[in-house]
């Protein structure tokens, strides 16, 4: 190569060339009126089921801006070996775009598009491949499973702490005390007593709950021979009830005073059950009515009616807008987590009662959180306020 | 035995499903709609037992001619005719439809009217100012009744002009206030009686729900 003489254009012929450059792009983006977006990034969306690319981009400077030329985006995505083909028109003013047609372990890059009203396009550099994979755990869950956690470890620290036979504290609750109240008279009246699960499928925890006050409250009427009847809305929730009942009859040394008959369904239907269990408290007149479980706008018109016929009544639903309705219409009310507490608190098993004072160190701890963090409010830290404010 | 397959199965499903609340996972979700269709499938055999007993019931007080047994018959008219038009005809069937529109629907709008009256006598009975937590209710009662209604402000701008509408900002600061302080208690409250119910029932603590605790 020595020796070889090499091209070199003169200062004249360089200027000449640069100009020419320059008046072509800028031609170019005269001509095409936009410029496109920037920082286009695709992204695996985090804590999905792996289904999904989040795509990000800088508004074009023409967006809203500049030239205010751009009318919308386009989002166009490409197989390894494919064709750009679009996904989806994006609104002006739009930085963000969840591709939810994806298909798991594909890699796909992304191009987003600003578009003129001339239909004028302007293509973003295409970004990397990016495969969509699903996550084992929801890291945006993280507090809320270590407070669940945590929680769960100190009512099993209580539970099992109770097994040692340690006398527990429980307070009283007033209305619990009064199921005894309740049995007794409806047994002196010689009248029935009624229990109402409320419309709650057998999956509600509530229901659940419920129907373990029933199995207590079942052993009380079985001792007394006093008639128990339970309107069911649920079918399934009627034939776990029937087996509990018969149970608890059973292990009183009563099963001639089971009846079947007394636990029956009456109607899937809001409305109807509430009219079909007014009319048997408005004939049947029974001394007492336990409303426990889950109540929605029949809760009043079932209180209500018993009030007018005289019954005592003990009500208690997870549903706390219809907590009002009872308080209002019904002699006891189970308030917040004293339904959860009642098979325990009746039962007086020790397993159980430990699980309650884990229930009372549980509220212990979040009035601990509640005070600690209206202090800090208070004098101007605001870090606890911003961290419960992104708990999801 | 007979227990303790219901007790081994419920603490493994008890685990399973709540870990699924916390996965994204394709496999944890495809277990979570699973097991909420095994539930799914369970209620309709439940639903013929339901309909067996009530069937049962209703004959048995025709038979034994039980007082107001006459309505048991109202029983069988109505499901022998929605019977009639929605099994061979379908859902659809405009005569089932009607049925549905005119009869079930005004009977369900009758019951939940009389919420209404029921409202009243309760509150009559509630804000009875005999006690002082029974006039602070009364109290925030009238509030937020006169608050929520346009004229109330109306009223008070017209005869107090040195605040504009206090009636619905005091209604509005009971609500956001007190009344919600209230209420996210009793939600906290509930909350964490559900957890500790569940682990309870997940553990095996809490039987009774398998039918008391026979033979223990």
């Amino acid at each position: 190569m020595k020796g070889q003489k090499i091209f070199c254009p003169s200062p004249v012929v360089q200027g000449l060339v640069i100009l020419v450059f320059v008046l072509g792009c800028c031609l170019n983006a005269f001509a095409q009126g936009v410029t496109p977006p920037d920082n286009v990034e695709a992204i695996d969306t985090p804590n999905d089921d792996g289904k999904s690319i989040t795509i990000s981009w800088d508004k074009s400077p023409d967006d809203g801006a500049g030239a205010e030329s751009v009318t919308g985006y386009k989002v166009l995505r490409k197989f390894p070996d494919g064709e750009f083909e679009e996904v989806a028109p994006i609104p002006t003013g739009t930085t963000l775009y969840v591709d939810e047609g994806t298909e798991r372990g594909v890699a796909y890059s992304y191009i987003v598009q600003a578009i003129t009203e001339g239909g004028m396009t302007a293509d973003s550099e295409a970004t990397i491949p990016v495969k969509p994979t699903g996550e084992w755990f929801h890291s945006g869950k993280i507090w809320i499973f270590l407070a669940v956690l945590l929680y769960s470890a100190v009512v099993v620290y209580c539970i099992y702490h109770a097994r040692s036979g340690k006398k527990l504290f429980i307070r009283r609750i007033p209305g619990l005390e009064a199921v005894d109240e309740a049995i007794g008279r409806a047994t002196e009246m010689g009248r029935s007593i009624m229990y109402i699960l409320g419309l709650g499928s057998v999956s509600n925890v509530a229901t659940i709950a419920s129907m373990n006050i029933l199995s207590q409250v079942a052993q009380k009427t079985a001792d007394y021979e006093t008639p128990l009847r339970v309107p069911c809305n649920d079918p399934i929730v009627m034939n776990v009830v029937r087996e509990m009942v018969k149970t608890a009859y059973l292990n009183e040394g009563r099963p001639d005073a089971y009846n079947e008959e007394n636990i029956f369904f009456l109607t899937e239907s809001q409305f109807a059950y509430a009219a079909g269990v007014d009319g048997m408290m408005v004939r049947e007149k029974p001394a007492a009515v336990f409303l426990q479980g889950t109540f929605f706008a029949e809760s009043l018109i079932l209180a209500e009616t018993g009030n007018s016929i005289g019954a005592i009544q003990i009500a208690g639903t997870d549903k706390e807008h219809q907590l009002p309705f009872f308080i209002a219409a019904c002699d006891y009310t189970l308030i917040g987590e004293e339904l959860f507490a009642a098979s325990a608190y009746l039962s007086r098993e020790p397993m159980l009662l430990g699980s309650l004072k884990g229930q009372d160190y549980g509220k212990v701890m979040i009035f601990g959180a509640i005070v600690i963090g209206v202090i800090l409010e208070l004098v101007g830290i605001t870090w606890m306020t911003t961290f419960f404010q992104q708990v999801k | 035995m007979r227990r303790q397959v219901p007790l081994v199965l419920c603490f493994a499903f008890g685990i399973v499903m709540a870990l699924t609340e916390f996965s994204p996972h394709r496999w944890s979700k495809s277990i979570n709609e699973e097991v909420i269709d095994w539930a799914l499938v369970i209620g309709p055999f439940a639903l013929v037992l339901a309909i067996a007993t009530l069937v049962q019931t209703h004959w048995a007080r025709i038979r034994r001619r039980s007082e107001y047994w006459q309505y048991s018959f109202l029983v069988f008219i109505g499901m022998i005719v929605m019977l009639a038009f929605g099994i061979p005809f379908g859902q659809k069937n405009p005569a089932f439809t009607w049925l549905f529109r005119h009869v079930q629907v005004p009977m369900d709008a009758t019951m939940f009217s009389l919420l209404a009256f029921f409202i009243a006598s309760a509150a009559y009975r509630a804000f009875r100012a005999r006690t002082l937590e029974a006039s602070l209710l009364l109290g925030a009662a009238v509030i937020v009744m006169i608050g929520n209604v346009p004229i109330g402000d109306v009223i008070w701008n017209a005869v107090m002009p040195f605040r504009d509408n206090l009636p619905s900002d005091a209604r509005q600061w009971i609500l956001d206030n007190p009344n919600l302080s209230a209420r996210r208690g009793i939600i906290l409250g509930i909350s964490l009686g559900v957890i500790s119910q569940s682990i309870r029932i997940i553990l095996g603590i809490e039987r009774s729900y398998l039918g008391g605790v026979e033979g223990d």
